[in-house]
């Protein structure tokens, strides 16, 4: 990134916000002005936040510190009003649209009342929804990992559950405080017993999928020749299928438990991972430190694993937080299909199918409890595997 | 960033003495490709073959469940040629694959698969196409707009939803257009099916809701790709040019800068066609129309292995195909990926 003073980014900001007029000079020296600071842009676009300091900003007073938090506390205050009116109080008032629409709103303002809090403490460059992500995946997990000890309901066994209210409506302060489904079967314990199935069953994909594409991945690009055509076509034939028909196709004839759930993700991830493997591998073996350590006798299997492994490990790590997002997603839509695990196991696309063939309409809670869930789950895996990516990506290319 | 504006100049010091070789790389090039097709497709039939060598224990058992007569079993088992190997089953297959006959349904409506597949195809394939305009229609402007202004306003607002949009599986996204547009504000009609031989509006009324599905995962890809793009082509100096002989910003954006800046999205194509096709399955199956998607997921549950495996063959065999025909005019339409493959 090429060094840029504060002058510059004043004089641009000054630039962008009066609009001269069209083929004037002025016009030009703007052209040119944010040509060359076009990458700050850039970055600033893709960091989601202001590379550089703001003018005003910057020089905060503890004062005006003061009155940001405040402010943010009290957005973040009347966003959670409004959710509260959306989801629970306002029930009978508004039609179900204008409850989802206020909902909504108060989640936004209620994120833009905390980001503002957390940027007048940590300074205004500080990326909220990143570790708001990392907040939420915490939780999840240990939530998910606590599950059999927290005092939540019934989740699975429906005979436990024959005196419980049916299809209850989330009540913040009650037992069921995410609701029931047609069963009497918990919500919140279905949600996180179902955070426990997906987790697992993406975690150890991804895994099996980093281990074994990540070594056929170097094996072929290190050797090349005829390991490397061979590893190539049986790539090209796993990649012949549209992810999803592979895993239909593997699902009807495979009995439905995560452990097949499991292994039948990996063989979706594991040609994306012998690529990217591969790929490293190639850039790297031409390298310096590979030559020298070819030139002092090292063995092929050495340079493998101690030279070239800790390079190709980090695309791979950087990449996993995004394919954790995708093999989520792939199992509930399976599970949605019902050629996942069977019902009535708790798997979030099994909750969300529960809401199909028109219950959803009378029971919106039932699709919209665990749609949340998921949603915020695969946003987070996204926006911190985007970061991680950003990272070890540009980190890559200042590099070579 | 500096080490990536040196890349294509050193492209191109290797130019000139390779011009010989690549006009006669061109045709090798093709020959190549299409080698690798065939092996390919060869290898994706066999490979969907073999799926039914995955059912545990004895097919026909799980199939038809433990409570029928043996003969019915022995029937089923000689239908599905399970009392021949593999390999001299698939040479059946194929032999009759590639005369139209890819077998018959064994689970009510039956009939032959061909047929099944054959009316099934349309429906997915106007599915596909209709979200693919719309996901296109929705994201060349929206990407201009904030490539326009990077960094701006309205290019957060577009990454942050594009990064919600991402994240939001499509049968979600489904069941609340269907909650929304459907029951509580009826501006579309009951999930169903009109044949576009029965009328082109009815037949996109019905049609759009699914196609709006199947765009929104493709929207926020396409803006991604396309505005990382235009913004870098917006920084040529042929762009700066244009802008100084004062060419008004929507000309600029829509006539100088868009067609160099498509061309990632034709390297998206193939990622993109796999979801595309994933998200069409979940769309058929929501909405309950006749496409191959749905085809493919009730002969799963219903294990009718024959149906199956024609639609999953079908399936796949159109991805790869149009996989190598995107391969093939990348290479065509960006110069400097010919020299580098050839």
């Amino acid at each position: 990134m090429p060094p840029h003073s504060d002058d510059d980014a004043q004089g641009l900001r000054s630039a962008a916000t009066s609009a001269p007029e069209p083929g004037s000079r002025n016009e030009e020296l703007l052209l040119r002005a944010r040509d060359s600071a076009a990458p700050l842009e850039e970055a600033e676009a893709l960091l989601g936040e202001p590379v550089l300091p703001e003018g005003p900003r910057a020089h905060r007073s503890p004062r005006s510190r003061g009155l940001g938090i405040a402010v943010g506390l009290g957005l973040a205050l009347a966003g959670g009003v409004l959710v509260l009116l959306g989801t629970s109080v306002l029930r009978k008032e508004l039609v179900m649209a204008g409850r989802v629409g206020l909902s909504l709103l108060g989640v936004v303002v209620a994120y833009l009342g905390i980001a503002r809090v957390v940027r007048a403490i940590w300074g205004p460059r500080t990326d909220v929804a990143y570790y708001m992500a990392l907040v939420w995946i915490i939780v999840l997990v240990l939530a998910a990992l606590l599950a059999p000890v927290l005092p939540i309901g019934e989740a699975e066994n429906s005979s436990l559950t024959l005196t419980e209210p049916i299809n209850a409506r989330p009540e913040l302060w009650s037992d069921h405080p995410l609701g029931t489904n047609r069963l009497g079967l918990d919500l919140l314990a279905r949600v996180l017993y179902g955070a426990r199935t997906s987790l697992v069953v993406a975690l150890v994909a991804t895994l099996i999928g980093m281990v074994l594409g990540g070594t056929f991945g170097l094996i072929s690009g290190y050797l090349r020749g005829w390991t490397d055509s061979l590893v190539g076509i049986v790539t090209n034939v796993l990649l012949a299928f549209p992810p999803l028909v592979l895993l239909l196709a593997l699902a009807a004839v495979l009995p439905r438990t995560a452990r097949n759930q499991a292994l039948t993700l990996s063989i979706l991830v594991i040609p994306v991972n012998v690529r990217l493997a591969r790929a490293s591998t190639l850039a790297f073996s031409q390298r310096e430190f590979v030559l020298a350590a070819k030139a002092i006798g090292a063995k092929r299997r050495r340079i493998m694993v101690s030279e070239l492994l800790p390079n190709v490990l980090v695309p791979l790590l950087s990449y996993a937080f995004i394919v954790l997002a995708v093999l989520i997603v792939a199992e509930a839509s399976l599970s949605f299909l019902g050629l996942g695990i069977p019902q009535p196991a708790p798997t979030w696309g099994n909750m969300i199918a529960e809401g199909r063939n028109g219950v959803f309409e009378q029971y919106p809670h039932l699709v919209f409890v665990p749609a949340t869930a998921l949603f915020l789950t695969v946003l987070s895996f996204n926006l911190v595997g985007e970061r991680l990516r950003l990272r070890f990506t540009s980190g890559k290319q200042v590099e070579v | 960033m500096n080490v990536t504006a040196q890349e294509p100049a050193d492209a191109s010091v290797g130019a000139a003495p390779a011009r010989r070789r690549r006009r006669r790389g061109r045709y090798g090039l093709v020959a190549r490709r299409l080698g690798e097709l065939v092996v390919v497709l060869v290898l994706v039939t066999f490979a969907t073959a073999m799926i039914i060598e995955l059912l545990p224990g004895n097919a026909a058992v799980t199939i038809l469940g433990d409570s029928q007569p043996p003969e019915a079993y022995a029937e089923l088992e000689r239908e599905l040629g399970l009392d021949q190997n593999l390999f001299v089953r698939y040479g059946q297959w194929l032999g009759d694959a590639v005369q139209g006959d890819l077998g018959r349904s064994i689970i009510p409506p039956g009939g032959e698969v061909m047929d099944r597949i054959s009316s099934a195809l349309p429906v997915s394939v106007q599915l596909a196409v209709m979200g693919l305009v719309i996901a296109l229609g929705v994201s060349v402007p929206l990407a201009l707009w904030s490539a326009w202004r990077p960094g701006g306003r309205v290019d957060r607002i577009i990454t942050t939803l594009t990064f919600g949009l991402v994240s939001l599986p499509s049968f979600v996204a489904g069941m609340v257009l269907i909650l929304l547009f459907v029951r509580v504000w009826p501006i579309f009609p009951r999930a169903e099916w009109v044949r576009l031989s029965d009328g082109l509006g009815d037949n996109l009324m019905h049609a759009f809701l699914p196609a709006l599905v199947v765009a929104l995962g493709e929207i926020p890809v396409f803006l991604r790709v396309l505005r990382g793009d235009l913004v870098e082509t917006l920084q040529q100096d042929f762009v700066t040019a244009a802008r100084a002989r004062g060419m008004a910003p929507a000309r600029v954006l829509v006539s100088e800068a868009l067609r160099p800046s498509s061309l990632s999205l034709v390297t998206v194509a193939g990622v993109s066609l796999g979801r595309l096709i994933g998200s069409t399955v979940i769309a058929e199956t929501l909405f309950g129309l006749p496409g191959i998607g749905s085809l493919i997921v009730s002969s799963a549950l219903s294990k009718d292995l024959a149906l199956l495996q024609g639609a999953v063959v079908t399936v796949a065999v159109i991805y790869v195909l149009v996989n190598a025909a995107v391969d093939l005019s990348y290479s065509r339409l960006d110069p400097r990926l010919r020299r580098a493959s050839a």
